[in-house]
């Protein structure tokens, strides 16, 4: 009688720093370095928002700084859906395992990215426009739908079923979630007709030397975290995958080699 | 093709006839909504005739969700989505009979929430052509997109928890839009309602071309 031959662990036996890689423990470091940079640049070294206009002083004062966390966590919520979406073309075109995990992990920074988005924007919006919401602003409203799509996304992504199943039914959803939000953006920019959002605040040159430095590299280190965790939890879900492929397999060789031991065969 | 989608229709119809679950559970539901708004808005029939057309179509959408699961529920016991996999008709066919069936049942509930309105309301209709014409863009929008996301939740158990969170952001234009409609065709916003018509065509014509393009894909999987 031939014996098929095991398959070896696939599940590395340490449960400490699985995820991690010397490309991944640098990036980690400079995202950790870069926002203990971040940290005194956003509120020691640049000063509060205030502009003489007419001999009055005017500004945002120290609302304004909600911008370095604000701007970085909505353009990182965008890329990270956006990625999904691609991700999402892959697994449907490719039947790309790869990219079905990147698209799950990236909808997951993504999810939270876009509460932080909100969260701040209603911190800032109270002392700036006296509420905590607004609901004549277009990409207030978007954002929020999207958030709320998200979140279904991420309950399909928990359904049961084969990786295959899950995977394939969960990029139909990755896909309608880019549909949806441009049926939501067009019909509630139709709805509102109005927007009291600041417009692009670099575009208009409101701020500028330190401060619009402090802005880019906001966003800079925003992007570099959102790297550095999509990896950590690409990783993750791999491991998750080969312990669900594997790990009965595994448990099953090993009680069979001890009672091997045992001098049973 | 047609006769595909008849078929597939005529059987969902055929089983609401014999069960009577729009009729009896879902129609009630929706009124039962109403009345609730009623409660909660404390009968302040000025509130209420102002507010109509969005508490309508807050409850219309309600209720579609448990329209949606009761669509998919009649093929999630005894292998009838095998079966219904295994006649060999297109999947765009399942569909589209699918989605009419839900679209026609959920237009009788739109049709006894015309009259709850107008009773517990006191809603008046200014013109009667554009309500006709956004309630059956809305509810084709409503009805193609339930049986989309119906069909991706299959026979999940988890399914009536995550439907509603599925489905109802999604059809949140289709409640902008209607509601301005609706507000336009009762008087009580001055609104171009005929472009807010269109647009829920638009959606509905959306989420039809989306259905019969992944239904099939979706069928397989679940």
């Amino acid at each position: 009688m031939t014996v098929t031959p095991v398959q070896p662990p696939k599940i590395a036996p340490t449960g400490r720093g699985v995820t991690r890689s010397k490309t991944t423990t640098l990036l980690g470091g400079a995202v950790l370095a870069g926002m203990v940079l971040w940290f005194f640049l956003a509120f020691v070294a640049t000063g509060p928002d205030v502009r003489e206009v007419g001999g009055e002083l005017v500004g945002q004062q120290d609302a304004f700084r909600l911008i370095y966390v604000h701007v970085p966590a909505a353009l990182v919520a965008y890329l990270a859906f956006f990625v999904t979406a691609v991700g999402s073309v892959m697994v449907l075109v490719k039947k790309s395992v790869w990219w079905d995990l990147v698209a799950g992990a990236s909808a997951e920074i993504g999810a939270l990215a876009a509460a932080l988005t909100l969260i701040t924007g209603s911190i800032w919006g109270r002392p700036i426009w006296n509420t905590w919401w607004e609901w004549g602003d277009v990409r207030l409203l978007t954002t929020l739908v999207l958030f709320m799509l998200s979140l279904g996304y991420l309950a399909v992504r928990r359904l049961e079923g084969t990786a295959e199943e899950r995977a394939k039914r969960s990029a139909v959803v990755g896909l309608l979630l880019i549909v949806n939000v441009v049926i939501v953006n067009r019909s509630v920019e139709w709805w509102a007709n109005q927007t009291i959002h600041q417009r692009s605040t670099i575009a208009e040159a409101a701020i500028q030397d330190l401060k619009a430095f402090t802005l880019f590299f906001s966003i800079v280190l925003g992007v570099a975290a959102y790297v550095w965790i999509l990896i950590h939890r690409f990783r993750l879900s791999w491991l998750e995958r080969q312990y669900d492929r594997f790990g009965l397999d595994d448990a099953i060789e090993r009680r069979r080699a001890e009672a091997t031991v045992g001098g049973q065969p | 093709m047609l006769n595909e989608i008849a078929l597939v229709a005529g059987k969902d119809l055929r089983v609401e006839l014999r069960s009577r679950v729009a009729l009896n559970q879902v129609a009630p539901f929706a009124l039962m909504v109403l009345v609730l708004f009623g409660f909660a808005l404390d009968a302040d029939r000025a509130t209420l005739g102002a507010f109509t057309p969005g508490l309508y179509w807050v409850t219309i959408l309600l209720s579609s969700v448990l329209a949606v699961h009761r669509s998919v529920a009649i093929e999630a016991g005894d292998g009838a989505r095998e079966g219904l996999l295994l006649t060999g008709l297109r999947p765009a066919s399942i569909f589209l009979g699918k989605a009419l069936a839900l679209i026609a049942q959920l237009l009788a509930v739109a049709v006894v929430l015309l009259g709850g309105v107008t009773i517990f309301y006191d809603a008046r209709i200014d013109d009667a052509v554009l309500l006709v014409a956004a309630l059956v863009g809305a509810v084709i929008g409503v009805g193609a997109a339930g049986t989309l996301y119906g069909a991706l939740l299959g026979g999940q158990r988890a399914r009536e928890t995550i439907l509603p969170i599925l489905l109802l952001p999604v059809l949140s234009p289709v409640l902008i839009a209607a509601t301005r409609a609706f507000g336009d065709a009762m008087g009580t916003v001055a609104v171009n309602g005929w472009s807010w018509a269109s647009g829920l065509y638009g959606f509905a014509a959306v989420y039809v071309a989306l259905g019969v393009a992944t239904h099939g894909a979706l069928m397989e999987e679940n």
